[in-house]
């Protein structure tokens, strides 16, 4: 469980200006639930989740993590970058296996770890390629590999599917959705895309423009084994009533810029 | 082909040059000043990469380090390293140590650089992402940084193996009693010009052929980028 507490933050540039990032944020996440971050580019949403994750000093306010307040990154929050943020002088194994050696995971056991996890993600065969080798679609499920070998409590997502093209994506979210009622965990998945919020997450929170506050949260609970899913009535009315709450937040987002 | 244009003395012939390097060749007295520059060389280059590298890193890694040494380095960098050679003999006299210093402190500064900008450009995500699966901050300073920088420090690497041989010989010739540049000093004074020659072209090689087989390694190593 995630129990977020009137949390803000304020980034200093190096030219001394203040930049509020974050006002005021509250919010609770349940054990083993899946929520979606909603909101404009630049509201805050990827600060809120690196403050989650320990990246950042909580400066106000307070977040805890299954009753422990967060003072750093920890393995029991495993994240994966919208840029994979792979180690590119290692191969596909050797990233998977990093976490584990780190873990102090035995020899013999963290390599049949790691392959077990590469084949769940549909990477076998290219144990041995470099990063710089493989599509936007298979660094990404090399990431998600190395993240879910650690078997974390709760799975960060910083826009995971952001830099991908549609079709992968959807391939990306069917997966990511399967993998999760396999073994659930709590999950945080940072968006700005409203029917991937819809179709992946129970709750979606809904953030306003900069300064980041969360504006609303919407029950997004589907059958979602339906293949016809994002053709149905009920689908279709939320992502619309989500994109009434977003959309004025993307058009002050937008007043806001210089030009 | 000659033209003519000089005379044999002041540029000989190529088949002049290679016989002579013969003649030199089987006198064990040429390898004896080739071992010692090659051991004079290589001790000044791995201090150098050794000192230099680790300054670089504890430059971009812990803020006062940084403000301490990067008014040194910027103010050093460009002086002319060769400027160097009466202090170190000053110091350490004729022999093997004042060579090994000169090219130590002439090479450190662009190895230096190299792990500097190199450890700098360490994207901030692979650090987090370190850090998320259990990687202490000293761990992610062995993992996530150094190969990070690896690119550019092997870059400042090149560019100290090619100085650490103009500094080898250029010292060896103004203050030696062994070495490949005492050897070409010897021999010009000496008034032997085809072997002479003969040293000069060996070390040009020899550098040639440093610089390939470092570049060779150096891809290999960073066979993981494209
Ligand atoms: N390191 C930083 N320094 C200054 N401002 C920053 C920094 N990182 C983010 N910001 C600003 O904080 C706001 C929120 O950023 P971010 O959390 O990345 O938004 P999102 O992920 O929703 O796009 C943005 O306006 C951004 O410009
Ligand atoms: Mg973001």
């Amino acid at each position: 469980m995630i129990q977020i507490e009137g949390v803000s933050h304020t980034y200093r540039t190096t030219d001394g200006r203040d930049i509020p990032a974050l006002e005021g944020v509250s919010l609770e996440v349940r054990e083993r639930e899946f929520i979606a971050l909603l909101g404009p580019s630049g509201c805050g949403k990827s600060t809120l989740l690196y403050l989650i994750g320990g990246f950042l000093p909580i400066a106000s306010g307070s977040v805890r993590v299954h009753g422990t307040p967060v003072t750093g990154p920890g393995p029991d929050r495993g994240v994966v970058f919208q840029h994979f943020a792979l180690f590119p002088w290692k191969t596909v194994l050797g990233n998977v296996l990093y976490g584990l050696e780190k873990l102090g995971v035995p020899r013999d056991v963290r390599e049949k770890r790691a392959r077990e996890f590469i084949d769940m993600v549909g990477l076998t065969g290219f144990e041995e390629s470099y990063p710089s080798h493989l599509s936007g679609g298979m660094k990404q499920r090399a990431a998600l590999a190395r993240t879910l070998a650690i078997d974390p409590k709760v799975l960060l997502m910083d826009e995971p599917f952001g830099a991908l093209d549609a079709q992968t994506r959807s391939l990306m979210q069917a997966e990511l959705l399967a993998i999760w009622h396999r073994s659930p965990k709590t999950v945080i998945f940072v968006t700005h895309d409203v029917q991937e919020a819809v179709y992946l997450a129970q709750r979606v929170f809904v953030m306003s423009a900069r300064p980041g506050k969360i504006k609303a949260v919407v029950e997004t609970s589907f059958e979602r084994s339906d293949p016809h899913i994002f053709k149905s009535k009920a689908f279709v009315d939320k992502v619309d009533e989500i994109w009434g709450l977003v959309r004025d937040e993307a058009m002050k987002a937008q007043k806001g810029r210089p030009f | 082909m000659r033209l003519g244009l000089v005379s044999a003395d002041v540029l000989p012939s190529l088949s002049a040059v290679a016989s002579a390097w013969w003649n030199l060749a089987i006198d064990p007295d040429l390898w004896r000043n080739a071992a010692a520059s090659l051991y004079r060389g290589g001790a000044g280059l791995a201090l150098a990469i050794v000192v230099g590298g680790a300054l670089g890193i504890a430059m971009a890694w812990w803020r006062p380090v940084n403000a301490l040494a990067s008014p040194l380095v910027e103010m050093l960098y460009p002086m002319p390293k060769s400027a160097l050679i009466p202090v170190t003999v000053l110091w350490l006299g004729f022999g093997d140590g004042s060579k090994i210093l000169l090219i130590f402190l002439g090479c450190m500064l662009p190895v230096t650089l190299g792990a500097f900008n190199g450890a700098r450009s360490c994207e901030q995500a692979l650090v987090w992402s370190a850090r998320s699966m259990g990687a202490s901050r000293l761990n992610v300073l062995w993992d996530v940084v150094v190969p990070s920088a690896l690119p550019e420090l092997l870059n400042g690497i090149r560019t100290a193996l090619a100085l650490s041989f103009i500094l080898l010989v250029s010292s060896e010739l103004i203050v030696a009693r062994a070495g490949l540049g005492y050897l070409i000093g010897f021999l010009g004074e000496g008034g032997v010009y085809d072997a002479m020659f003969a040293v000069v072209l060996m070390v040009a090689f020899l550098g040639f052929f440093a610089d390939r087989v470092y570049m060779l390694a150096a891809s290999r190593v960073l066979r993981w980028r494209d």
